[in-house]
């Protein structure tokens, strides 16, 4: 297996707070990798290492390899706006811009300057069905994308986020603010993306991470505790602090 | 498909290459027993490991789908089902397995007499039939059909019940024969409990689908 994304001893500092301590971690490509863990162990903060989110915060940083295809995404020669073509992201609550759904899908194409009206027309489709929102949307393209419903709007910050054609999907709690169904919908999307795209998801859920991921990641004050196949985590895992943790005990 | 939906597929699939299995080892062992085959015995009891692994593997693959995917309903009921189903299954293979020590054990073909008597092949072939009944109606999800292997039960345990009685009067008649006659007793409780295996899968098959509990209820009211 292709090791898309690796970490090597990775320690994040926020001032005099050792956030991320010493953390390896290799992610293999067209795979979904839940992180979990309570509130505050770092997860967040280890996502956002993958497409340079950390660097503008105060006090950030950083030391340790974070590596994209073998390639060390920290080194200075190597452009934000190039990584984050490759490394898409998705947050916690739906944030589409004010504009019209078929404009929010190509937002990033048009800022790279893709004017092709019949690309920029595949691509809305191909985008759309993908996020599995087209059957839905594709009488209404022109209407704006803040009169969608809250898990339509996901899907639809799915979709801008795959325009791009990135390799690595980032997803920081995605259906957390969302009703059961486009829990649901969302989820599947996540299963059918995986075969495309290098796929990292922070949940709180525990069931979500169970039912989307192939390993899962637990962190827990800043440690990466454990990280082993999905199956193994929920049904043996070795650590006592994980098992507490996914058993309500803790956390 | 959702992923649930698929992972429920998947382990219907295996749990029907169980039956599939199984099925083989109980044909092949009553083949072994009628032409006294001792190297087709000794083939049903290598398989018995293949039986025995692919319970482990279909049981895993049950508590991977209850911890991953939290089915609730007839999700739930579906993969509970399974998990006693496949135990039923294991069984009837260690059923299929102790015939075949058996006939690794006599020493000449049974008489023709005797299985006539006791209807050994006739309980032999119920047996094969039942089971692929409820094959059949788990495959289709057909309660129907699940229902009707009570009332095929009932010929097993009657056959049973005469056997005694068939076995000594061979053992009086030919009284050098009481080893085999035994063996073949001994086989024929084994295959009553083929007809019991085959009722408790249904039992969990008509608990899947219609969410009714039978266990332990009279046959009037399982029928219902």
């Amino acid at each position: 297996m292709h090791k898309k994304l690796e970490a090597r001893n990775v320690n994040v500092f926020y001032d005099q707070t050792h956030v991320i301590k010493d953390v390896n971690l290799a992610v293999e490509q067209h795979s979904v990798t839940a992180f979990i863990g309570p509130s505050g162990c770092g997860k967040s903060t280890f996502l956002r290492l993958y497409n340079r989110m950390n660097d503008l915060i105060e006090g950030f940083r950083k030391e340790g390899e974070i590596l994209i295809d073998g390639r060390d995404i920290y080194q200075r020669d190597l452009r934000v706006e190039d990584l984050r073509k490759k490394v898409g992201m998705v947050f916690q609550k739906p944030n589409p811009f004010p504009k019209s759904i078929y404009e929010n899908v190509i937002y990033g194409l048009k800022i790279r300057g893709v004017n092709n009206k019949n690309l920029l027309d595949e691509t809305v489709e191909r985008c759309l069905r993908q996020a599995a929102l087209w059957d839905e949307v594709k009488d209404n393209l022109r209407k704006s994308a803040l009169a969608l419903s809250g898990g339509q709007q996901q899907r639809l910050c799915i979709a801008r986020a795959i325009a791009t054609e990135p390799s690595v999907l980032l997803m920081d709690e995605p259906a957390s603010a969302l009703d059961p169904i486009s829990t649901s919908k969302v989820e599947e999307l996540i299963y059918e993306l995986k075969s495309q795209f290098t796929i990292i998801i922070v949940t709180h859920n525990m069931q979500q991470a169970g039912r989307v991921s192939d390993k899962t990641a637990f962190f827990y004050l800043g440690e990466l505790v454990e990280c082993d196949s999905t199956k193994k985590i929920f049904t043996n895992p070795t650590d006592s602090r994980t098992q507490d943790y996914i058993t309500g005990r803790f956390g | 498909m959702t992923h649930l939906e698929a992972e429920i597929k998947n382990l219907k699939t295996e749990l029907l290459d169980m039956f599939h299995l199984v099925r083989t080892q109980l044909e092949k062992s009553r083949e072994s027993l009628v032409r006294l085959d001792k190297d087709l015995a000794r083939e049903v009891m290598v398989n018995e490991k293949r039986v025995n692994a692919f319970e482990l593997k279909v049981d895993r693959d049950c508590e991977n789908t209850i911890a991953l995917f939290n089915p609730v309903a007839i999700d739930l009921r579906f993969v509970l089902a399974c998990l006693k189903i496949n135990s039923n299954l294991e069984r009837i293979g260690d059923i299929a397995d102790g015939i075949c020590q058996f006939v690794l054990n006599i020493k000449m073909e049974p008489e023709k007499d005797l299985l006539e008597a006791t209807r050994m092949m006739e309980m032999f072939d119920t047996s094969i039939e039942i089971l692929e009944e409820v094959r059949l109606a788990f495959e289709n999800e057909d309660t129907r059909l699940a229902r009707s292997v009570f009332k095929k039960d009932e010929l097993l345990d009657e056959i049973n019940m005469n056997a005694n009685q068939a076995v000594a009067e061979f053992i009086k008649n030919h009284p050098d024969r009481i080893n085999q006659s035994l063996y073949l007793l001994s086989s024929i409780r084994k295959l009553e409990r083929v007809g019991d295996q085959c009722k408790n899968i249904s039992e969990e098959i008509i608990f899947y689908i219609e969410a009714k509990v039978l266990k332990h209820k009279s046959r009037e009211q399982k029928q219902a």
